[in-house]
Formats: structure tokens, sequence, C-alpha cells
């Protein structure tokens, strides 16, 4: 019975969940709503973007940042209004997100702001349209991770960002973000749960999070969100990485891997050694 | 948003002219400037064009400027072409001899953006005019340094003569 009720929500959901189309990013859309997130974002997170210099200036890249914060997730906010900020709106810049944060009625605007469902197809028509693509590798497993592991870059050694850089032949920037896990007290990531549940294979989803934030006190799910505490967001963009001018023309992927999660872990741990206090950093 | 700040430099205005009609001296005296590149193959005059960052809060802002006005040695004003909309003018006057009023004038702001615009204009107002002040004070100091570094080079040339 209950299995069937959730085979219900996820057929729906599925059904919620828009074609990708990359015509939908509105420029003009984001020009007028940059003024509210520059407030969000300097007045109650306290974003610095560092060495946003290393994007290359023009053509396609893929940004790849770790991610913090639960279903809100306050590195992307900081980072799409510095990114637009930085290189104008008129740069097409798309955010790849899971198919159920684009699939809630409230959110259908992020697919003016040029976020577009999780996938590989999705991936690989934005970057041919020579925009700028923020992913993140550890998507829901990494979002959700406790309150304690903050500092640690968690990808659950998913590699496909780097056999999509590959194949696009496009350079890596990694985007490193401390801070959104300070936005409430992550308690565990539900993983078992999940899976007891059959959450993956009915709505891809690896986890059913446990939180305490506001303001519903104890948090399952965080489908509704939460109130983020005002945790100082520091985001450091490091210098391009061309895979295959550096691992050469048949790259290994674990050891671009390692490579990579090894280089934004020691960024992260140099972010976290400059923090003297959590949230007020 | 209009914001503007201004101050008394013990220099002639063509000395000035000569520090902000410059490209490549921006970001030497321009508080919060992060970028200041030409963007095009005219350097400076009517037409010329820049691609300008300031930091303001948690976002580097700005984008592509064009003069629009150079009038030398009194006045060079600019408008936005992309990026946030703006307009901004040097106005340079001579108070007396060897002293010129140095005034900075901008104002901003994201058309169509109603509430949230406004808000975030009036926020980000004391920054951008802090930042406004501590340039036109760089500027002062700088052109005042050259000057005095210009006297100092012409007395030892005279007693080397």
């Amino acid at each position: 019975m209950l299995s069937r009720a959730l085979r219900g929500v996820a057929d729906a959901a599925q059904r919620r969940i828009p074609r990708a189309d990359l015509d939908e990013r509105d420029p003009d859309f984001i020009r007028e709503r940059l003024p509210w997130m520059w407030l969000v974002a300097s007045i109650w997170f306290r974003g610095e973007v560092r060495g946003l210099g290393n994007i290359p200036d023009s053509g396609p890249v893929l940004l790849v940042g770790n991610h913090s914060g639960g279903n809100v997730t306050p590195d992307t906010i900081v980072f799409t209004l510095a990114f637009n900020a930085y290189f104008g709106v008129e740069r097409a810049f798309y955010q790849l997100a899971h198919n159920l944060v684009l699939a809630m009625p409230a959110l259908g605007s992020l697919r003016k702001f040029g976020t577009v469902a999780a996938s590989p197809q999705n991936a690989r028509k934005a970057l041919e349209s020579d925009a700028a693509l923020l992913v993140y590798p550890g998507g829901d497993y990494e979002v959700h991770r406790p309150t304690w592991a903050r500092n640690r870059v968690d990808f659950d050694n998913r590699k496909g960002f780097i056999r999509l850089a590959l194949e696009q032949d496009v350079p890596l920037v990694p985007v490193v973000s401390i801070g959104g896990q300070e936005t409430a007290l992550f308690l565990n990531r539900g993983d078992r749960l999940a899976r007891l549940l059959a959450l993956d294979r009915m709505f891809r989803l690896k986890v059913l999070p446990i939180s305490i934030a506001a303001p519903w006190g104890l948090n399952i799910g965080d489908m509704l969100g939460h109130v983020p505490l005002p945790a100082k967001i520091t985001i450091e963009t490091l210098p391009a990485i061309d895979v295959r001018a550096e691992f050469g023309p048949d790259p290994d992927l674990d050891e671009v891997y390692d490579y990579i999660v090894g280089l934004m872990q020691d960024t992260l741990d140099a972010l976290a050694a400059e923090r003297r206090l959590p949230i007020l950093g | 948003m209009r914001v503007k700040a201004q101050t008394i430099v013990s220099a002639p205005p063509r000395a000035v002219w000569e520090v902000i009609s410059d490209p490549t001296r921006q970001l030497g005296y321009m508080s919060g400037i992060t970028r200041w590149e030409v963007a095009g193959e005219r350097p400076a005059g009517i037409g010329a064009r820049y691609r300008v960052l300031l930091r303001v809060g948690s976002a580097e802002v700005g984008g592509l400027i064009e003069v629009v006005e150079f009038a030398e040695p009194r006045e060079l004003a600019w408008t936005s072409v992309t990026g946030v909309d703006q307009r901004g003018r040097w106005r340079l006057r001579e108070v007396s001899a060897g002293r010129t009023r140095v005034e900075l004038r901008l104002a901003y702001g994201v058309a169509g953006s109603g509430l949230g615009g406004w808000v975030a204009e009036h926020v980000a107002a004391p920054i951008v005019t802090g930042h406004l002040r501590r340039t036109v004070q760089q500027l002062g100091r700088l052109v005042e340094a050259e000057q005095v570094r210009a006297r100092a080079l012409a007395r030892r040339t005279t007693q080397s003569a």
C-alpha cells in the first residue's frame, strides 16, 4: 500500500520534471533579480567569492563545486550572483540540479536562472552551446553530510564530471566553498532509510536527511527547505585544469579524480583554517 | 541612486586629468576596483570602452562602460553598455592657481528590478560612497606626490645645469 502510494508520488514528480530547454534561461529575469540575490548574499551570508579571474573569459567551461547546505544551497546563491555580476548576464551560465528540485512548483523560476535537471545529456547540451556549466558531483549525497563532516569534499566517488570534461574537451575549474554546512545542524544523511523506502529507485534520492533546522526543529527529508542560519559563505575558484594537458591524452579517471578532490580538499582545509568561529566565519 | 565625493587637489587640472584619463592608471588609485581593462581598439577619448568591476558587498559588479564626454581637462563622463546601469562623471575645476576641485559622481541602479533594486541601491550606497571618497583622496595624494617629484626633478636639473 505504502509502496504503491510512493510510486504514485514518484510518477507524479517524474511527470513534473521539465525537459531541458536551455532557451528557458532568461538574462533579463536574472538581471532584475540580481539585487535581491546581492542582498541575501551580502547581508545574510556575507558572501565572499575569490579567484573568479581563474575562469576563462569566454568559451565553454565546466565548474565543479563541492556542495553544502541541504536543499537550501547558499553556496549556489552566492556563486550564481558572483558569476553573473562578474561576467554579465549575457554570458550563458547553467547549473545542474536534482530532478526533484526542478519539479517543485515554487522553484520553477530556477529554470530562468539557467538551472537544468542533472543528466549527462543536459550537461553535454550546455557545454556544446559554449556555456559555462556548474556541476556538483556530490549532489544530494554531499549536500546532506553531517555538520561534523562539513569541511570534507565528498563526491561519493562519482567521476562523471571528468568523463564530461574529457568528452567535451573543456577546461575544468574547481570551485570550493565553505560555510554552507553551518546553516543548520545536519545530523544524518539517512541513506539507509532512503534505500529501505526505495527512494533511490523511485526519485533518484540516495538520502533522506535528518537535521535540526529553523523553523521546523527536527527536519526529516528537508523537502520544504528550511531557513538557513546566517553562516558566512566563502568561495574560492581555483585555476582552470586542462585534464588532457596535465594527465595525457588518455588519462586514468581514478588518478584525475584523486588529484581534483585532493586539490579541492586542500583548499577547503585552508579555508577552514581561516575560520575562527562556526557561522560567524 | 546618486552618490558623489569631492576633494581639493594641490595641482593644476591638467595634472589631475592626465591621471584620470589614462586607463592604465585606474587600478592604482581607484578604491574597490578589481578590473579596469580597455575593451576595443580606442584606449581613451569619446567612444573608448572599458570592462570595469567594483567590489560591492559579496560581488564584483560593473560591466562594459563607454566614455561619452571627454572635454580636456574638465569633464570626463561615461555610461554603461552592459551590466549594472551606471553613469559616472569626473568634474575638474580650477579653484585658484595650482589648485583643483575634483568631483566624482556616480549614478547606478538596475532598471526593472523593483523594490529589491531600490533596497539594494540604498544598502550599497554607503559602500559605494566610501569607495568614491577613498578614490578622490588617493587620486589627490597621487597627483600631489607626482607634483612634488616633478618639482624636485626640475630643481635638480637646474642645479646640475
